[in-house]
C-alpha cells in the first residue's frame, strides 16, 4: 500500500523525473541551451532539498526501495554529481554544433536511474535501476558522434553492459530459483548454501563487477575514458560507480550468500587484483583521461577490501572513501572539461595538453594538483583521509595480504600521479592545443571545480564532521 | 599557542611569497627570508626563556614532560587531537630549522632565477611541515606532516633540480626519493595502526596519543613487527645502508636549498623519529634489535666513506660522506648509553652545519665553473678568492678534526658506546681513517693539483662570505663549547637512555650505572 509518506519519501525521485519529463517537453517546444540547463539545475537542487526533508524523517521502508540513511546519503553525492555535471556540459556544450539540450535529458534519467539504484531492496529494482541508470549513459558517451572516439565508447559501453546485464539477470534467476524469493530479507531469509545459489551469487558479482570495471572485467573502461565527452565521462566515473558500489554493498551485507563459502575469497582476490593491475596499467598511460580510467579501477580495488571485511568499520569507511574519491575525481575531470570547453572536437587529454598549464592558468592547474594529490592519498586532502580508513580497515580485520596490496598500490600509484602533477609545472613549451577561455574562473564550471578543490583541501584538514556523519550509518535492517 | 605559530609561519609566508611573485623577484626571497628570520627567532626566545635542564628528572616516560604544550581535539572519532609538544631535543632541531632555513633562502638568492615565488612556496612549505614533524606528538599528526614534506621537496627537486649523468634526470631522482620514502612512510602508518589498536583492544578506547600508546602491552613478537615498520620508515630516512638507495641521486640533483634541507634537516628527522618514537614505544624489541642496528651503522660507515672516495661528481661525494656520519648516528642511538645518546644530537647538528656548508660550496662552485665533475676542476685555491679557505675549514669539520663540533659528536659516540659494544666501536673508528681520505681527495682533486685553466673567477661576494662565516662561527662555537647543546638535550637523552636500559638486561644497566 502507498501511503503518503511513501510518496513523500520519493519525492527526490519523483522531482528528478519529473525535471526529465519538462526538459523534454521544452525541447519539443523551443531549444534553448541554457535555460535547459538552468531547469535542469534547478531541478536538482529541488530533489536536494526534498532530500534533506526526507533524511529528517528517518528510515521510509517500501517494498521495493527503502529509504535509510545509506540510500540518502548516496542519493546526496549522486545529485551533487549531477549537478556538477549539468554545470560542466553547460560550459562544454556551448561549442557543440549539433543539438545540445537533450544531453541534460540523458543526464537527469540517468541520475534517476543511480537513486532508484542506491535505494532498491528487491531484485527487481536492481535491475531497472541498473538500465535506467545505463541507457542513458551510452547515449551521452557517444554524444558527440561525429567523433569517432565518442561512438566507439558509446558502442563499447553498450555491447559489454548488456553482457553484463545477462550476467547479472542469469545470477538473479539462480538465486530465485534457490530461494523463491527477490526482495532482499526473503533472498536472506530463504537462502541455503548450495552450488546453484552461489553461482547465482557469484555471477551477480560478475555483472556488477563489469559496471564497477573491476579486474579483469575491466577491459572497456580505458577505451570508453578516452573517448567519451568530459561531462559525461565525469557522471560515469562518479555517480554511476557510486550507485553500482553501493548497491553491491548492500546485496554483500544483507544476503549471506554473497559471504558464503568461496565467495570472500573470490572477493579479496579481486580486490587485490584489481588495485595492482589498475595501477599497473595506469604506469603506460600518456593520456590523461585513460590515466584517470586505470585510477578509478585502483581505487575501485581499495573500495571492494571495505566489501571483503564487511563488519566493523567497513560501512563507515566505504561511506568516507566514496565521498573522498568522489569530490576529488569530480575536480578533475572538471578541469578536464574546463580545457576542452567549448567544444570543438577531441578532448585535450594528451598528457603534453597540460605540459606548462601552470605558468598560464595557475589555478586550474592548482586544482588539478590538489585533485590528484588527493587521488594519490596525500595529507591535507580528502584522499588521505579515505586511505587512511581503507589501511585501517585491513589492519582491523589482520587482512595483511590486502594491505600489503594496498600499500604496493599506493606507491605504484604515485609515480604517475607524480608524472602527471609535474607535467603541469615544466617549463619547456607544451604543445597547448586547447586553453580554457581566460575567464574561466567567473563561470559557473570554474566556480564548480574551485569549489571541489577547496572542499578536498577542507575535508582532508578538517575531516571531523564527515566522519562523525559516517560513524552514525546504518543500513536499514529487517 | 606559540608552537602553532612556529608551523603556520612557513606556511603563510610560503604562500605570500607565491603571490608576491608578481611585485617582482625580490619579494619573494625577502618575505621567505624574514619568515625564516622569525622561526629562528622564536625558537631562540624559547630556548632564551625556557629552562630546559630542570625538567623533573629521571620522569620514567622519556620525555612526557614537555616544555610547552598544545593540544585540541581533531577527529573525536578516534581520539585523534592536534597535540604538538615541545622539550629539548624538538627545540634544538627546530632551531637548526630555522637556522638552514635562513641558508636555504639566502643561498638560493642567485641561483634560482626562474618561478621565484613557487620556489620559495616550496621551500617554506618543508621547513613548515619539517617543523611539525618535530613537535607534533600525535601519531597521526606527526605521519601527516612526515608525508607531507614530502610533495614540497618531490617540486623542488623535479623543478629545479639539475640534470645527473647519464640520463638521470632531476625527475626520476625526485620520484625514487619520493616513493622510498612514501612507501616506507605507509608501512609505518600500518605499524601506528596495528599499535592504536592494541591499545583499543587493551583500554577500549582510540588514542594516537604518543603519552598514552607508550604503556601498550605488547607480545613479543608483535612488538618486534610494528618496532620493525617505524624503523624502516626512520631507516630510509636517516639512510641506513640497504635503504639508501635514494640518497645520491635526491642529493645530487637538488638545487642547492634542496641539499641544504635534505642533509641538514630531513635526514635528522629519521634520527629524531628513532629516538622520539620507535625507542621509547617499543624499548624491549629496540634493546634485542640494538645489535643488529648497530651493524647496520657500521656499515653505514664505511659504505658511505667507500663510495665517497669513488666519486666524481662533488655533490655526489658530500651525499655519501652523508650516509657515512649517519652510521655513527645509528650507533650512537642504538648504544643506549646517555653519554653516546647526548653525542648523537651534537653531531646531528654538526653534521647540519658541515653538510650545509659544504653543499653551499659546491653549489657557488657551480655558479661559478657551471660544473660538478671534480675531473673538471682542479687548480682552484688562488683562483676563486676565500672559497677554497672556506671548503678546507667544512672538510676539517666534516673529517672530525679536534675543535669543530664533529669532532665532539662523534667523540662523544664513540667513547660513550665503547663500554656497551666494545668491537662495534674499534671497527667504527677504523671509519674516520676512510673519512679522512674522502676529504683530502676532495680537497686535492677540487682546489690543489694542476690547474684546468687560467684567470680567476668571481670572489665570494658579501652574502656568501656572511653565510660560510656564521656556518663556520657556529660548528667552532659548539666544537669549543657543546654544552648549552648538552644541557638542553640533557633531560630527553637521559629520559631515552632510561626507558632503553630499563627494558634490557645486562651491558646497558651496567653503563648507565657508571661503569662500575
Amino acid at each position: 500500500m502507498l501511503t503518503r509518506l511513501h510518496l513523500f519519501a520519493l519525492s527526490p525521485f519523483i522531482l528528478v523525473c519529473a525535471t526529465a519529463v519538462t526538459v523534454m517537453l521544452g525541447i519539443a517546444w523551443r531549444r534553448q541551451h541554457t535555460v535547459t540547463a538552468l531547469v535542469s539545475a534547478l531541478g536538482l537542487n529541488l530533489a536536494l532539498v526534498a532530500l534533506w526533508l526526507v533524511w529528517r524523517t528517518g528510515e521510509v521502508p517500501t517494498l521495493l526501495l527503502v529509504f535509510d540513511n545509506v540510500a540518502v546519503f548516496a542519493t546526496l553525492l549522486i545529485l551533487v554529481s549531477a549537478l556538477a555535471c549539468v554545470t560542466l556540459s553547460h560550459a562544454y556544450l556551448d561549442g557543440y554544433p549539433g543539438p545540445r539540450e537533450e544531453f541534460y535529458l540523458l543526464l537527469l534519467c540517468a541520475a534517476a536511474g543511480a537513486m532508484v539504484l542506491v535505494a532498491s531492496r528487491h531484485l527487481a529494482t536492481v535491475f531497472f535501476g541498473l538500465e535506467l541508470l545505463s541507457m542513458p549513459l551510452y547515449g551521452m558517451l557517444a554524444y558527440t558522434y561525429r567523433d569517432a572516439h565518442s561512438l566507439e565508447a558509446g558502442i563499447k559501453y553498450l555491447i559489454l553492459s548488456a553482457a553484463a546485464s545477462a550476467f547479472l539477470l542469469f545470477g538473479m534467476a539462480l538465486l530465485y530459483s534457490q530461494t523463491g524469493r527477490l526482495d532482499f530479507p526473503g533472498v536472506a531469509a530463504g537462502f541455503a548454501a548450495g552450488a546453484w545459489a552461489l553461482a547465482g551469487a557469484g555471477l551477480m558479482l560478475v555483472g556488477l563487477g563489469f559496471k564497477l570495471s573491476l579486474v579483469p572485467f575491466h577491459l572497456w573502461t580505458p577505451d570508453v575514458y578516452q573517448g567519451g565527452p568530459g561531462p559525461a565521462i565525469a557522471f560515469l566515473a562518479t555517480a554511476s560507480k557510486l550507485a553500482v558500489f553501493v548497491v553491491l554493498m548492500r546485496l554483500v551485507m544483507e544476503i549471506p550468500a554473497f559471504r558464503a563459502d568461496w565467495l570472500p575469497g573470490l572477493l579479496a582476490a579481486l580486490a587485490i587484483v584489481t588495485m595492482l593491475a589498475g595501477n599497473l596499467l595506469a604506469l603506460l598511460q600518456s593520456n590523461l583521461k585513460r590515466l584517470l580510467g586505470y585510477s578509478s579501477i585502483a581505487h575501485f580495488g581499495y573500495l571492494l577490501v571495505a566489501l571483503v571485511v564487511a563488519d566493523g568499520l567497513a560501512l563507515e569507511t566505504a561511506g568516507v572513501y566514496l565521498i573522498t574519491y568522489l569530490v576529488a575525481t569530480l575536480g578533475a575531470f572538471g578541469v578536464v572539461t574546463l580545457l576542452s570547453s567549448p567544444y570543438s572536437g577531441d578532448d585535450a587529454s594528451a598528457l603534453h595538453h597540460y605540459r606548462g598549464l601552470f605558468w598560464h592558468r595557475p589555478y586550474l592547474a592548482a586544482v588539478l594538483t590538489i585533485t590528484l594529490l588527493s587521488l594519490a592519498g596525500i595529507p591535507f586532502t580528502a584522499g588521505f583521509i579515505g586511505k587512511f580508513y581503507i589501511l585501517m580497515l585491513g589492519v582491523e580485520a589482520e587482512r595483511w595480504w590486502l594491505v600489503a596490496a594496498i600499500i604496493v598500490g599506493s606507491v605504484i600509484g604515485l609515480y604517475y600521479y607524480l608524472r602527471v602533477m609535474v607535467t603541469l609545472y615544466l617549463v619547456e613549451p607544451g604543445m597547448m592545443r586547447r586553453d580554457a577561455p581566460s575567464d574561466w574562473g567567473m563561470h559557473a564550471g570554474g566556480l564548480v571545480v574551485l569549489g571541489l578543490a577547496l572542499l578536498v583541501l577542507l575535508l582532508g584538514v578538517y575531516p571531523a564532521p564527515m566522519i562523525d556523519w559516517m560513524a552514525g550509518m546504518t543500513l536499514f535492517a529487517g | 599557542m606559540i608552537l602553532v605559530w612556529l608551523i603556520l609561519i612557513p606556511f603563510i609566508g610560503g604562500l605570500l611569497s607565491w603571490q608576491a611573485d608578481r611585485w617582482g623577484e625580490k619579494a619573494p626571497r625577502w618575505i621567505a627570508l624574514a619568515t625564516m628570520v622569525v622561526v629562528l627567532g622564536l625558537t631562540l626566545v624559547l630556548w632564551w626563556q625556557g629552562d630546559y635542564q630542570l625538567l623533573v628528572p629521571g620522569s620514567e616516560a622519556g620525555g612526557s614532560a614537555w616544555a610547552l604544550e598544545w593540544r585540541v581535539p581533531w577527529i573525536a572519532r578516534f581520539g585523534i587531537d592536534i597535540h604538538l609538544a615541545l622539550d629539548g631535543l624538538s627545540l634544538v632541531l627546530i632551531g637548526l630549522t630555522g637556522f638552514l632555513g635562513v641558508l636555504a633562502v639566502l643561498c638560493s638568492w642567485k641561483e634560482i632565477v626562474q618561478r621565484i615565488g613557487f620556489f620559495h612556496l616550496n621551500l617554506l612549505f618543508i621547513l613548515g611541515g619539517v617543523v611539525g614533524v618535530f613537535l607534533a606528538i600525535d601519531l597521526f599528526l606527526f605521519f601527516v606532516f612526515w608525508e607531507m614534506m614530502l610533495v614540497p621537496m618531490y617540486f623542488l627537486i623535479a623543478l629545479w633540480g639539475h640534470s645527473g649523468s647519464e640520463g638521470k634526470t632531476r625527475i626520476r631522482a625526485a620520484v625514487k626519493f619520493f616513493i622510498y620514502t612514501q612507501a616506507s612512510g605507509l608501512l609505518m602508518l600500518v605499524a601506528i595502526l596495528a599499535l592504536v589498536f592494541v591499545h583499543h583492544a587493551a583500554t577500549g578506547e582510540y588514542s594516537f596519543s604518543y603519552g598514552d600508546l607508550l604503556d601498550t602491552p605488547l607480545s613479543d613478537e608483535l612488538a618486534m613487527v610494528l618496532m620493525l615498520g617505524f624503523f624502516l620508515a626512520f631507516a630510509v630516512k636517516l639512510p641506513v645502508v640497504p635503504l639508501h638507495g635514494w640518497l645520491p641521486d635526491a642529493h645530487a640533483q637538488a638545487p642547492t636549498a634542496g641539499s641544504v634541507d635534505l642533509a641538514g634537516i630531513l635526514l635528522k628527522t629519521g634520527a629524531y623519529g628513532m629516538l622520539r618514537f620507535a625507542l621509547p614505544l617499543f624499548p624491549e624489541a629496540s634493546q634485542s634489535f640494538a645489535p643488529i642496528a648497530m651493524a647496520l651503522g657500521v656499515v653505514g660507515v664505511f659504505y658511505g666513506a667507500v663510495l665517497a672516495c669513488g666519486q666524481r661528481d662533488l655533490k655526489r661525494l658530500i651525499a655519501y660522506t652523508s650516509i657515512s656520519h649517519m652510521g655513527f648516528v645509528l650507533i650512537g642511538i642504538y648504544s643506549g648509553s646517555t653519554l653516546a645518546l647526548q653525542g648523537v644530537v651534537v653531531l646531528m647538528v654538526a653534521h647540519a652545519f658541515s653538510a650545509a656548508g659544504l653543499f653551499i660550496l659546491s653549489g657557488q662552485i657551480y655558479e661559478r665553473l657551471h660544473t660538478r665533475d671534480m675531473e673538471k676542476m682542479g687548480g682552484l685555491w688562488g683562483r676563486l678568492g676565500s672559497l677554497p679557505a672556506f671548503t678546507l675549514c667544512f672538510v676539517a669539520a666534516s673529517l672530525g678534526m679536534p675543535g669543530t663540533a664533529n669532532f665532539i659528536g662523534e667523540f662523544m659516540v664513540l667513547f660513550g658506546t665503547f663500554p656497551v659494544a666494545p668491537w662495534t666501536v674499534a671497527i667504527a673508528s677504523g671509519g674516520l681513517v676512510l673519512s679522512a681520505i674522502y676529504s683530502l681527495i676532495l680537497m686535492q682533486r677540487v682546489h690543489f693539483g694542476p690547474a684546468q685553466g687560467e684567470g680567476r673567477f668571481r670572489d665570494l661576494d658579501w652574502r656568501e662570505y656572511t653565510m660560510m662565516l656564521g656556518i663556520l662561527a657556529l660548528v667552532l662555537f659548539f666544537g669549543l663549547y657543546p654544552q648549552p647543546l648538552l644541557d638542553t638535550t640533557d633531560e630527553v637523552m637521559a629520559g631515552v637512555q632510561g626507558l632503553f636500559s630499563a627494558a634490557g638486561p645486562g651491558v646497558t644497566a651496567f653503563v648507565s650505572g657508571g661503569g662500575r
